[in-house]
């Protein structure tokens, strides 16, 4: 029987191929995809004010509520900055690590920081976003070091949350670009130099504009994993993030038609980000 | 970019004293002296390992070395970087930038010293010419086939008139017959542009055909500098000997003697072989490579010689039924070279 079954698929490629992809597919489809369209059809319901029961009836009410309330439009701006600010502060940060890793570094030493950057996330998200918030918290460590220069830590708000979600997300954009660096052959750099290229010259040339699709790569973590968060902002800060407005339209309000709705503005923007990344040639460095 | 011209004229294109460069504790080249004319074709010779890449690193400036000097040109570069030594590397595996054109490619090294554009433009496509790519400017470089690519990287360092130009195993990558239409060609573009070509290649008949002077390299030490035939015919020791052509050596009267193999005559009756050392032998071996056949001689005396002879009248049959005969072998005395004793590294074992 089992080798009747080997012969027929070692004669029907495709059966194969097929037995073997229906588990994920299917998972693939129902799961995300179908959930992302149950989300989307629930956008277009609304709640009727006076009984606080859903109305199945299709329209783009909460579309047009998140666009004309000032407050929502406020929080998505935030939300993207920060998840913005975030992207290029770890870009900045990660390039550097990245580069000692893949150009300088022995192996050995190379194998030690890549466990390094990794350990942070064997840690659980709850525990190091609370060591955040008692840090900078008002008798904090932060503060604490800075009162010597007359200095004071940024406290809890928007410039807690873009430090907290940088240092959450790090790992995330050395690790593609120290994939893309690696991949660089070293006689590449060598030839710059003996062209005339001075180490400045050689970065904004050659090593930049070849690593650039992993920085993307690497920002496409960084972005999307802010742009989706909702812990971070309730525990560093008092203003909302996208999520947080979901969260409470879930629970307290129990609007879940504007909740989905609110959702599907970080699906939207991601969509419109993954295609400029494309373009860029990220996909090619993942 | 500093330009090497404030030496004296006469001083040699590049010149190493006594240069030792260690890895962790592994010498890879051990107090090399070296000087290398101008307008020459230098080439190092070597098995892998033998410190001959380390060396063209050092001129080049990648790799610095731990004790000596460099110099180019009369003046000491031994602190400088390579973005301002006046010498261009064609890598082995070409390092085209795989983000750039052909055209941009070549064009490199002059957008670094901002050349104007239109002459840029010019002199890439001159040198693009040179290189028999004319044309190519605006072709992606992974469009390009293996010897295509090996020779945008020639044209890539060229277009910047280096004083010296180093080659880095370029034709290694390539098929028998692309390398050998890239050796004359290398040659012949050595010859029109006038610039030193310090050339590194494991290939000894690469260094015979194309150098006008070699180094052999051995264990991080140069054993030999001469011209092609002088290294060839007189090979200082044991090891140039066996490394440059074919391990033909015998003892005869406490002297070890080398004889090349082409240089071996097999006398068949009824030629006494008159003005020749003759010996007697039996043939061991035979292979049959198309334009010769390779023959491996036992000889009475003692030792082995091996036996190439051009397949004039002689088919694969005829070879191969030769194994096992009793033969005698003769060579004209001036070519049974004495290698010179002191060289040989016995005190090792």
């Amino acid at each position: 029987m089992g080798r009747r079954l080997t012969g027929f698929l070692w004669r029907h490629p495709r059966a194969q191929l097929g037995l073997l992809l229906s588990g994920p597919v299917g998972w693939l489809v129902i799961a995300y995809l179908g959930s992302l369209a149950v989300l989307f059809v629930a956008s277009l319901w609304q709640l009727d004010d006076f009984s606080g029961e859903i109305v199945h009836d299709y329209g783009l009410q909460n579309f047009q509520e998140l666009w004309e309330t000032p407050v929502y439009r406020t929080i998505v701006g935030r939300t993207v900055a920060i998840a913005a600010a975030v992207t290029v502060t770890d870009a900045i940060l990660a390039f550097p690590i990245a580069f000692y890793m893949a150009k300088v570094a022995t192996p050995r030493v190379r194998a030690l920081l890549v466990v390094a950057v990794l350990m942070p996330l064997w840690s659980s998200y709850l525990v190091k976003v609370y060591s955040w918030r008692i840090m900078l918290q008002e008798s904090g460590i932060v503060n604490w070091l800075l009162e010597p220069f007359g200095l004071h830590g940024p406290g809890f708000g928007n410039v807690a949350t873009w430090l907290v979600f940088s240092y959450l997300w790090l790992p995330f954009m050395v690790l593609p670009i120290y994939a893309g660096l690696e991949r660089i052959p070293d006689s590449v750099l060598d030839a710059s130099g003996d062209l005339g290229g001075k180490p400045w010259m050689t970065f904004r040339r050659v090593i930049l504009p070849l690593a650039l699709p992993a920085v993307v790569a690497g920002s496409i973590f960084t972005f999307s994993l802010t742009l989706g968060d909702y812990i971070t902002p309730q525990l560093v800060s008092s203003t909302q993030f996208i999520g947080n407005v979901v969260y409470a339209n879930v629970g307290i309000a129990n609007n879940l038609p504007l909740a989905a709705a609110f959702a599907t503005v970080p699906v939207a923007i991601m969509i419109v980000y993954l295609l400029i990344a494309r373009r860029l040639g990220a996909f090619e460095s993942l | 970019m500093a330009r090497q011209e404030d030496g004296p004229q006469d001083a040699p294109a590049v010149r190493l004293n006594g240069v030792r460069k260690l890895y962790g504790d592994v010498v890879a080249v051990d107090h090399v002296d070296l000087a290398i004319d101008r307008d020459e074709f230098f080439t190092m010779l070597g098995p892998s390992g033998s410190g001959k890449t380390t060396c063209l690193r050092m001129i080049a400036g990648f790799e610095r070395p731990d004790e000596g000097a460099i110099e180019l040109g009369g003046s000491d570069v031994t602190g400088v970087p390579p973005f301002e030594r006046d010498v261009n590397t064609v890598f082995q595996d070409y390092a085209l930038f795989p983000h750039m054109s052909v055209g941009e490619n070549v064009e490199y090294g002059m957008r670094i010293r901002k050349v104007p554009k239109d002459e840029r433009r010019r002199r890439a496509s001159e040198a693009l010419e040179l290189v028999r790519l004319g044309g190519y400017e605006d072709r992606r470089t992974t469009q390009l086939s293996g010897g295509q690519r090996q020779r945008v990287a020639l044209a890539r360092a060229l277009v910047n008139r280096p004083a010296v130009l180093l080659l880095d195993e370029p034709l290694g990558a390539l098929d028998l017959k692309l390398r050998q239409q890239m050796q004359d060609e290398l040659r012949t573009i050595q010859g029109e542009v006038g610039i030193t070509f310090v050339y590194v290649t494991h290939d000894q008949e690469e260094a015979l055909t194309m150098s006008d002077r070699l180094a052999v390299f051995n264990d991080g030490r140069i054993e030999q500098v001469g011209a092609p035939a002088d290294v060839y015919e007189h090979p200082a020791n044991e090891f140039v000997a066996g490394f440059v052509g074919v391990s033909n050596i015998v003892e005869r009267d406490g002297r070890r003697v080398t004889i090349r193999p082409e240089k071996v005559r097999i006398l068949e009756e009824p030629d006494r072989g008159d003005g020749f050392e003759v010996e007697e032998g039996r043939i061991r071996e035979v292979s049959y490579a198309g334009m010769v056949t390779r023959f491996v001689v036992e000889l009475d005396r003692g030792g082995e010689l091996q036996v190439v002879r051009q397949n004039l009248e002689m088919s694969s049959q005829d070879a191969l039924e030769q194994r096992g005969r009793r033969v005698r072998v003769g060579w004209a005395g001036e070519h049974a070279y004495a290698i010179p004793e002191a060289a040989t590294t016995e005190e090792d074992s």
